[in-house]
């Protein structure tokens, strides 16, 4: 990174212009191809945790080595979740209120599997998203767009025995942070997952296909790799939309491998 | 339909916006007794505290951590329910987020071992605005049997004392610092990568 580019670490950081985040994003891209050209081992399939582009990473990521280390017996474990947890209701965030939200109604369907292809079922998704107008509901949110009394924008499911989830939802619009000067985020929902140890434990962000943000959003690019970064666009799927009633996107998710020894009872599938 | 890339999907930032808890409304991430795996009043309760701290050694307000654990016996939960909680059944699970002043606070037992000759410890997940993805710990039970010996805190050296809490009546100590000179130490488990340039 080029040392005179900015001065990251003080508030007046966020009134760097596009352009300047645009600049290290290119930089680290290009550095970024080279290495993996060099030496394919090198790709990455994960975010950095140290983007400097994200000015918030600077001071939140560790800089020492992670401890590599084997689970023990509770690791292997998750915590277990039901319909004693999760009404059924809690998938559609259209009907939370006494009206309809305003925006384009969608589905998001998909299934959550493990790197051995085995369906983690009957687990919690939690997804969390702003609304048609970019407004989230937090008191943080101070962006001068409507709230919408008739959305929340929160919802949660129990996975099928396939791994199957489905939310109705509203397609949340893009939206303005103090990253740098005139930041948007591109749309996306928050997802956050359980598997079925608990180091497969993770929380990300679903995107829609084709979003002009994309290039210039700092989280998203800090994933250096495109590959991993289409991971983590949702793909439109006619058979998910309905005649005049919604639209619909597919978006699996792939948690780590299970370290557990399976029984056969607990692996029926297989 | 088939997923046939078994590649993991990348991790993201939790963001600033994951739960403003409206009690009218229990559907955030925060959610009502998240953080109370048993009620203060249980006899077995204990607390676990501490503060998140950035590279500066500023607390950190915007975190949520959850935490996993087995029962005083080392017994692993298999219960469900953590999220509308009945306070007779202990189901292992916990989720809090910080404070102004980037306190958490945990109502819990003090685990059993799951494992002979293994120190018990408290596993922790710390996700942050800021954190490109999540990050793993222990809190370790301090003064417990096993805890000299355990071939994870020994392999540590130093750097050990970042993961044993530290005890105070019924309070658990254990500040994490995501950076620095006191920085937490976080595990890898095999199928994680965290790519370094």
């Amino acid at each position: 990174m080029p040392e005179q580019n900015t001065a990251r670490l003080d508030p007046q950081a966020t009134t760097d212009p596009q352009e300047t985040i645009d600049a290290e994003i290119a930089q680290i891209q290009t550095d970024y191809r080279a290495s993996v050209e060099a030496d394919a081992s090198k790709e990455e399939t994960q975010p950095r945790l140290n983007y400097p582009p994200y000015r918030s990473s600077l001071l939140r990521h560790p800089t020492k080595d992670l401890h590599h280390t084997d689970p023990e017996t509770i690791e292997l474990h998750s915590p277990a979740f039901g319909h004693r947890d999760v009404h059924i209701l809690e998938s559609d965030l259209t009907i939370q209120h006494n009206g309809e939200p305003i925006g384009e109604r969608i589905k998001v369907r998909g299934k959550v599997i493990d790197g051995n292809g085995r369906p983690v079922r009957n687990q919690l998704i939690e997804i969390w998203q702003a609304n048609a107008a970019g407004r989230y509901i937090h008191k943080r949110d101070q962006h001068p767009a409507p709230i919408d009394p008739n959305f929340s924008g929160v919802g949660r499911a129990i996975t099928g025995e396939d791994g199957s989830y489905e939310f109705t939802t509203i397609k949340p619009a893009p939206y303005p942070w103090k990253n740098h000067h005139n930041a948007w985020r591109p749309a996306h929902i928050h997802f956050s997952l359980f598997g079925t140890d608990f180091t497969q434990r993770m929380i990300t962000q679903m995107y829609f296909p084709g979003d002009p943000l994309f290039s210039l959003d700092p989280i998203y690019q800090g994933i250096t790799d495109q590959k991993a970064r289409d991971r983590l666009v949702a793909t439109y799927d006619h058979s998910v939309t309905s005649h005049e009633w919604n639209t619909g996107y597919t978006f699996d998710i792939v948690l780590t491998g299970s370290q557990r020894t399976w029984m056969e009872d607990e692996d029926h599938d297989h | 339909m088939t997923t046939n890339d078994l590649t993991p999907t990348p991790g993201q930032t939790i963001g600033p916006f994951f739960g403003y808890f409206n009690a009218a409304e229990n559907v955030h991430l925060p959610f009502e007794n998240g953080q109370h795996l048993v009620p203060a009043s249980d006899e077995r309760a204990i607390q676990l505290t501490g503060t998140v701290y950035d590279g500066a050694g500023d607390p950190i307000p915007d975190a949520m951590l959850e935490i996993w654990q087995a029962d005083e016996n080392g017994n692993i939960p298999t219960q469900d329910g953590s999220l509308i909680r009945d306070p007779f059944v202990f189901t292992g699970w916990g989720r809090a987020t910080t404070d102004n002043v980037g306190t958490y606070r945990f109502t819990t037992v003090e685990p059993g071992p799951t494992e002979d000759g293994k120190a018990p410890f408290i596993h922790v997940v710390v996700f942050a605005r800021g954190l490109l993805n999540k990050l793993h710990t222990r809190a370790y039970i301090p003064d417990t049997e096993g805890l000299e010996n355990d071939p994870t805190i020994a392999a540590l050296g130093d750097r050990a004392e970042t993961v044993i809490a530290k005890r105070d009546g019924k309070r658990l100590i254990l500040d994490i610092h995501i950076q620095g000179d006191n920085e937490t130490v976080f595990f890898q488990f095999p199928g994680m990568t965290y790519p370094k340039p």
